[in-house]
């Protein structure tokens, strides 16, 4: 149903974040609004929160390609392959 | 113009070959005869003096499907091409489909021929060819000073785009469509900035920032009852601004009280209670600390002030969006709001200024009378937009985030102090805001361990003051010694701190601090059990 698709379309989205500390921070709080609301019964309120996961996703979408086209560097964990000092 | 193109040399295949590249729109357009590309690619010939003929390109082939035009380099880039000879010349047929699928996949924007320079041309001169596109770029610290400044939530650009593109209308312009739009996302945002804290949206004034909502705050109230109160109220670990502002004030004939704070930070509310004068117009007491992140009793505060009659100001400007604030319980008549702090713009804050009983305050700022005459000037809308936003997602947050800045706070502190003895930490630890930590480690010196740190973004004080070489004020305050207040670093954890981060910098904290204290001659008399206050040190 819509409310699942709404949901795989943002966690997928999600991962196109260049900069690492936004990308972590979608991860973590996508996930974590999704299984609080999980046991929500009330059609009108699921209604409400997946006009909301949508407007969001939108949000998240424009601002992914926004970041990309000003990315910079990365930050130094992102990298920890590399020696370090 | 000389266009230059931009040299990516590519490790492709086993023989670890590098590719020279560069795109070229159409053939038609640009014919791949050597003299052409030449000119382009700025390969001049070599300086010796018999040469009479320019020296020859590489051979090159180009790929029919993409454009790309390419160089094999079998040779160190940084000698520059007079030697290539026929024998390298590669059959393009059979490389051509391999190398044209896998180069798609990890080539960067390519360089078009018919745009100007926007794409960070390099000179196409072998001698400053970079390497295979991943490795060798500067990597960036990680964030862990928020209370200098916040990075703005992707929610709040996303507010604000519109009003910096295609809304530009000023607010302020009543006659049309432009000014109507943008007057509406003003209160809109006026809306969004007054539920956060309790508040009706009439008594919200945007500012430029906390520091001009502090300077209206002290300097408005004071001058405005001038004639009747000359007293004034503040603490000794106030903002810069806040200080600056009472001193000023003092040169106008103002009296200033200066409490002083107790060693955990916070006021005593006896001596808060003693200091109020039958002539005292304001208190001002900041609600967080940006320094070591005590949380002042504000509530009781408020009580006592509005039971002797006399207005309070906050400064809430790291406390706004992070803990919960309401104007009414808490009885606060004026409340500085800053928009960076609290992941918005920065340029823009607000001020909220009481209704009823209404606060009067005389303008700063005098001009066409924008925002109820308090603050004259055109309101940056985007900027409030991106406030108002900053606002209601803070609201939205505050719990979740809240939750989660304390266990990241909790596992830095645990962390750091068990695995090091003698660290400090400034501030009472149970008023307080896990955001912000601030720590002293003994026999370190602070810019010593800040330097060492330099894949942290972190600082020892408050940005202002961190120009100067002198201890902070805030910690001078709370009575910390002269040493360690010379040791104190300032951790912040924000919305976006991760746990890695946090795990990092506690790893290289640590791993620096053992290293420096290696070095200090006071940590080996300190082993050796001398106690360092009974020494009398001697000038030579």
């Amino acid at each position: 149903n819509s409310f699942e698709s709404v949901a795989s379309d943002t966690l997928t989205l999600f991962l196109f974040f260049p900069l690492n500390s936004f990308r972590t921070y979608a991860v973590r709080r996508i996930r974590d609004a999704f299984r609080e609301n999980k046991n929500v019964k009330d059609p009108v309120e699921i209604q409400t929160l997946v006009n909301k996961a949508k407007r969001d996703l939108g949000i998240i979408r424009r601002q992914v390609h926004i970041g990309q086209l000003y990315s910079t560097d990365k930050l130094i964990i992102e990298n920890r392959d590399m020696p370090r000092t | 113009m000389p266009l230059r193109a931009p040299v990516q040399t590519v490790t492709f295949g086993q023989k670890g070959l590098h590719l020279l590249w560069l795109h070229v729109p159409s053939k038609r357009l640009c014919p791949l005869e050597p003299s052409f590309l030449r000119y382009h690619l700025n390969i001049n010939s070599t300086p010796s003096a018999g040469t009479l003929s320019p020296s020859p390109l590489p051979p090159f082939t180009a790929c029919q499907v993409s454009g790309v035009v390419f160089f094999p380099l079998r040779f160190d880039p940084s000698i520059p091409y007079t030697y290539l000879t026929s024998s390298q010349i590669f059959p393009s047929a059979l490389w051509m489909p391999c190398v044209h699928s896998c180069l798609r996949s990890y080539l960067a924007t390519p360089f078009h021929f018919l745009s100007v320079g926007d794409h960070a041309p390099q000179s196409a001169v072998p001698a400053d060819t970079a390497a295979a596109p991943e490795a060798g770029p500067v990597l960036r610290p990680l964030y862990m000073d928020v209370q200098a400044t916040t990075p703005l939530d992707p929610r709040v650009l996303d507010a604000m785009l519109p009003y910096l593109i295609n809304y530009y209308g000023n607010p302020h312009s009543r006659t049309h469509a432009y000014g109507w739009e943008s007057e509406a996302a003003m209160e809109r945002a006026r809306q969004q900035v007054a539920s956060l804290i309790g508040a009706d949206p009439r008594e919200i004034i945007f500012t430029s920032g906390a520091t001009e909502s502090n300077n209206i705050a002290i300097k408005g109230v004071a001058r405005f009852y001038r004639l009747r109160k000359k007293h004034l109220i503040t603490t000794q670990t106030e903002h810069k601004c806040v200080l600056d502002s009472c001193r000023s004030l003092e040169a106008e004939g103002f009296q200033v009280t200066y409490l002083p704070v107790q060693k955990s930070g916070i006021i005593d509310l006896k001596e808060l209670e003693a200091a109020i004068q039958p002539d005292t117009s304001l208190v001002s007491v900041m609600t967080v600390n940006n320094e070591i992140g005590v949380k002042q009793p504000i509530a009781e505060i408020g009580r006592i002030c509005s039971s002797r009659k006399v207005y309070f100001h906050t400064d809430a400007a790291q406390a706004v969006g992070k803990i919960p604030l309401d104007v009414n319980d808490m009885k606060i008549d004026l409340m500085s709001i800053s928009g960076h702090k609290i992941y918005g713009p920065k340029g823009v804050g607000a001020i909220y200024i009481r209704r009823r009983p209404r606060v009067r305050v005389e303008a700063l700022q005098s001009g066409g009378g924008q925002e109820r005459g308090m603050r004259s000037g055109t309101v940056p809308t985007p900027l409030v937009v991106g406030l108002g936003a900053a606002c209601e997602v803070a609201q939205q947050e505050m719990e979740y985030d809240h939750k989660r800045i304390s266990k990241l706070s909790e596992r830095l502190i645990q962390n750091i102090m068990k695995s090091l003895p003698d660290v400090v930490m400034n501030g009472d630890p149970e008023h307080h805001y896990p955001g912000c930590i601030n720590l002293s480690f003994a026999y370190v010196e602070g810019e010593s361990l800040l330097m060492a740190l330099k894949d942290v973004a972190l600082s020892s004080g408050s940005a202002c003051t961190s120009a100067s070489l002198e201890p902070s004020y805030v910690l001078r305050a709370i009575g910390t010694d002269e040493d360690l207040a010379h040791s104190s670093i300032r951790f912040g954890i924000g919305r976006f701190t991760t746990e890695e981060e946090v795990d990092y910098t506690v790893e290289k904290c640590i791993q620096h601090v053992k290293r420096l204290r290696e070095m200090s001659p006071l940590w080996e008399m300190v082993q050796d059990g001398i106690d360092l206050k009974s020494i009398k040190w001697t000038q030579h």
